[in-house]
């Protein structure tokens, strides 16, 4: 463990509502262990704005272990900041140096619209599962478990597509705020799986329909996504899920 | 303290042998036409297993569905963070499990506080909800052969615990979301996200409705129904550091106990082995390392008090493997409470290791040496990694440090059979209700029992209560919710008028401090009784010195905490004085003045043998009345427990 502390500048958006224009404000931070997480950070600077009477910072969060996929903020520039596979509750301010200035910002897309300061309305990826992202299995109807083997090797893969956390960093990253990948992780979880064959051409045609209907972009192979997400999904399910489409589009299955 | 002499409390257990009694009660249960379950409104609160389980399930049979959330998502839920697995007694491993065994262990795991009825139908659904889950997709772990792999578990001699790495609880919620997520396409379910439930609305003494803040705008909103499904999760917050999500709080279920819910066992937290240990002041939570680990990870510390070594330097021969030696039959997986309570033990004799010395390590060079790295990789990968991102140390070349932290509570609103709670039309599922762990869960039984509660059990008996009591159609124009809104915007606004000094964060702290230090691992009658005078002391200061900026009429994240911490100032003394009353030891209660010679938890079952469930009698906590529902145990022979 560290003992030293550090002694910061943050330059944090600050938007009290979606209609009110925002614009950037700059707090001195001292102090800060290099074993706090950056969340933990910003919980020292939000008590000591509410002690000088400033409104604190509004940011979402909740499990605080990466798996919940509420976090998500711009780090320099960066969604979820400089480490590979991490979210914003998982990073430690050991990664940042004494004297340091750290940008931080919502996420930026047009189908993310900010509800205050860092938070931001990710709704549309409701809708998108919603379109598709799921099995029709009512309770009650399944057959037993082992009766539809799977090889371990096809079940690994859904898995890694399986485990999206709909943080939306993949959207943040992107040029054209795409949400490709999000949308593949779940097309290509259930492409894999036999579970998924009954509704295969459908689920691709509708939940890719509704991606853009939400107004996100569509993907030029920058491979932002990938380097962002907190998850590991691969830019493979991006490919998938393109296969899929074009496959079923040729089906001509509505 | 009050025990009431006339209590009215009927579990509705049904007659008949144990392995019956469910079908029993499905077989009687009233049931609604379908062509009049549309007519019939069910508003749930909460969206992790039990409750997205429940809205999917009862809006595919065809009934109208409201459902409310504090997430922005209904996939965020706090269901998402279990890492470990889920139980069921599909005995694929043939290793001699069956719905009986599953039973015991969860009874004899629970130290005989749990209802037997109970534990027996969550042991007999427990193979139906792997089969729908992966009938839904989730990717369970498989053999080459395709068939699904099993792993074990604390509390238990057989293999049945089905996994996703270590990220079932995620894989299980997206399952259920998915089934939800259907339902709202299908215009069945419809999903109210970033609202929080503040109030019960009562017509006629029955649940009819409910009132939430839009957190989004702070408008307040009122929702009609002919039932209400409560399953709104644990209180472990009143800790302050827990493993449990940030937004995880008791404030549903208070205002449920406040309009005549009666809440039991609230003493009844478990506090889980092996979780990172506190490490500053600043610190926010608490993360767990699934109880998994312990199947190849060894428990030690060193022999020697002060050792400074570093724990790859000390031989084999000067490491204590405290859980072997004291349990040698389940060794390293002993229950959660034993194995906490061992760790205790050792930091407070000082052996305790790491900076704080309020460690002790969790070693897998065995399992390395003997199974190779990539295997070790390949079942716990995600948490080695998780390890290292929060205390820069790499788990696989050096021990990881840990030390036991509030993870789950199994007290909760009081429910019959039915998982109904003492108000009629109130329903509570998952870790809100009280019902199905006793005084300490097993590991890999949360998600067992959310989903069962959530597809197996409520979508029958809610059927029952509609079909069986005439419910006149009532409109939130009603003035029971003028009444309600009124009275939960009042308590809002009043946090708001206070403008102190202090901030919630700063009082919340300082509520889990008292609650870890006098109510946690250990309790004793002086501890308790100065706990209760400190939280009357620190709620008065909240309500004189908490400092809530903003409006309530626009999205305020610092108002929504400070509601929540003003619920636990109140709930957390009623858990205290459940603490206190309960003179005995059983499971995650451990009062120091009930021990074995051997230091184990001493149970008193003439006296005790009962699940306590408290009335509220108004602003009061000092006032609430004890009911008192007596287990019985037919099935499973009241017995001390010995894991050794």
């Amino acid at each position: 463990m560290t003992h030293k502390s550090l002694n910061l500048t943050l330059r944090v958006w600050r938007q009290p509502n979606a209609d009110a224009p925002g614009a950037f404000r700059t707090y001195k931070l001292g102090g800060i262990s290099p074993d706090m997480s950056f969340l933990e950070m910003l919980d020292v600077l939000n008590d000591q704005l509410i002690k000088d009477g400033e409104e604190p910072i509004a940011f979402d969060h909740d499990c605080r272990e990466g798996i919940c996929g509420t976090c998500g903020v711009m780090i320099n520039g960066q969604p979820h900041g400089p480490l590979p596979a991490t979210t914003t509750c998982q990073l430690h301010m050991r990664h940042f140096h004494d004297g340091d200035e750290i940008v931080i910002e919502p996420w930026r897309a047009r189908a993310f619209p900010i509800i205050r300061d860092l938070s931001v309305d990710r709704s549309a990826f409701d809708r998108i599962i919603q379109a598709g992202g799921y099995v029709s299995v009512s309770t009650g109807q399944a057959p037993d478990g082992n009766c539809l083997p799977i090889p371990k090797v096809q079940q690994e893969s859904a898995l890694d597509a399986a485990v999206c956390i709909g943080c939306g960093a993949c959207v943040a990253a992107c040029k054209n705020a795409s949400a490709a990948l999000f949308t593949s992780a779940k097309v290509s979880h259930m492409a894999q799986l036999p579970q998924g064959q009954a509704e295969r051409r459908q689920r691709v045609l509708a939940m890719v329909g509704q991606h853009d209907e939400e107004g996100f972009g569509w993907c030029t192979n920058t491979y932002e996504c990938e380097a962002a997400c907190p998850a590991s999904i691969s830019v493979t399910h991006i490919a998938r899920m393109n296969r899929e489409h074009v496959k079923a589009t040729f089906a001509g299955q509505k | 303290m009050t025990i009431a002499t006339d209590s009215k409390l009927n579990a509705r257990i049904p007659d008949g042998p144990i392995d019956q009694k469910w079908t029993r009660c499905k077989d009687q249960l009233k049931l609604v036409a379908p062509n009049n379950k549309r007519k019939f409104h069910v508003i749930v609160v909460g969206t992790g297993l039990a409750g997205a389980a429940a809205a999917a399930s009862l809006a595919e049979q065809g009934y109208t569905v409201t459902v409310v959330t504090i997430h922005d998502s209904p996939r965020r839920a706090h269901s998402i963070a279990a890492q470990g697995g889920i139980n069921a007694s599909k005995n694929y491993q043939n290793d001699g499990d069956s719905v009986h065994r599953l039973f015991t262990d969860t009874v004899k795991g629970g130290d005989f506080r749990a209802r037997e009825a109970n534990v027996y139908r969550l042991a007999e659904v427990s193979g139906n909800i792997i089969d729908q889950c992966v009938a839904q997709g989730v990717p369970f772990a498989r053999e080459y052969g395709g068939m699904l792999a099993n792993r074990t578990f604390g509390g238990a001699l057989v293999s049945r615990t089905f996994y996703c790495r270590g990220q079932t609880g995620q894989q299980l919620l997206i399952g259920a979301y998915s089934a939800l997520m259907r339902q709202a396409a299908s215009g069945r379910a419809k999903i109210y996200a970033r609202r929080e439930m503040l109030d019960l609305v009562m017509v006629d003494g029955v649940a009819r409705g409910i009132v939430c803040r839009n957190l989004v705008t702070g408008a307040y909103e009122t929702y009609a129904g002919h039932a209400v499904l409560l399953c709104t999760g644990g209180y472990g917050n009143v800790f302050y550091l827990s493993t449990n999500a940030k937004g995880c709080n008791v404030t549903a279920s208070w205002r449920c106990h406040k309009r005549g819910a009666y809440f039991a066992n609230p003493c009844y937290t478990q506090i889980h082995p092996t979780c990172i240990p506190v490490h500053g002041d600043y610190q926010s939570k608490l993360t767990l390392m699934s109880e998994s680990l312990r199947n190849d990870g060894r428990v030690w510390v060193p022999k020697n008090k002060g050792d400074s070594r570093r724990p790859e330097q000390i031989p084999d021969e000067e490491r204590d493997y405290y859980l072997e030696r004291r349990y040698p039959t389940y060794g390293n997986m002993v229950p959660r409470d034993v194995a906490s309570r061992a760790a205790k033990e050792r930091c407070d004799a000082g052996f305790g290791v790491g900076d704080t010395q309020m460690a002790v390590y969790l070693d897998f060079s065995r399992a390395i040496q003997e199974q190779g790295r990539a295997a070790i990789e390949g079942k716990y990968g995600n948490l080695f990694d998780m390890y290292e991102k929060i205390t820069g140390e790499n788990g696989y070349v050096t021990p990881m440090m840990i030390y036991p932290a509030v993870h789950y509570t199994m007290g909760g609103l009081w429910v019959d059979y039915h998982l109904e709670s003492t108000i009629p039309g109130l329903f509570v599922l998952g870790e809100a209700n009280f019902s199905d762990h006793g005084a300490n869960r097993l590991g890999a039984s949360a998600l067992m029992q959310g989903l069962a509660d959530g597809y197996f059990v409520a979508p029958y008996t809610v059927g029952n209560h509609l079909a069986s009591r005439s419910l006149k159609p009532v409109t939130d124009a009603h003035p029971s919710f003028t009444e309600a809104l009124a009275s939960a915007k009042a308590r809002t606004d009043r946090i708001l008028a206070v403008n102190g000094t202090t901030t919630v964060n700063e009082l919340h702290r300082r509520l889990g401090q008292i609650m870890w230090n006098k109510c946690g691992m250990g309790r004793n009658a002086a501890g308790l009784s100065s706990a209760i005078k400190e939280i009357g002391a620190l709620r008065d200061e909240f309500w004189s010195s908490v400092r809530v900026l903003g409006s309530g009429e626009a999205f305020n994240q610092n108002l929504e905490h400070a509601g929540r911490l003003a619920d636990f100032l109140e709930f957390g003394e009623l858990l205290v004085r459940d603490a206190l009353h309960r003179e005995e030891s059983c499971g995650g209660h451990f009062r120091e003045e009930h021990q074995t010679e051997e230091g184990e938890a001493k149970r008193n079952d003439k006296d005790f043998c009962y699940a306590g469930a408290w009335e509220s009698k108004g602003e009061d906590v000092a006032q609430s009345v004890l009911h008192k529902e007596p287990l019985e145990f037919k099935d499973v022979p009241l017995v001390q427990r010995s894991y050794k």
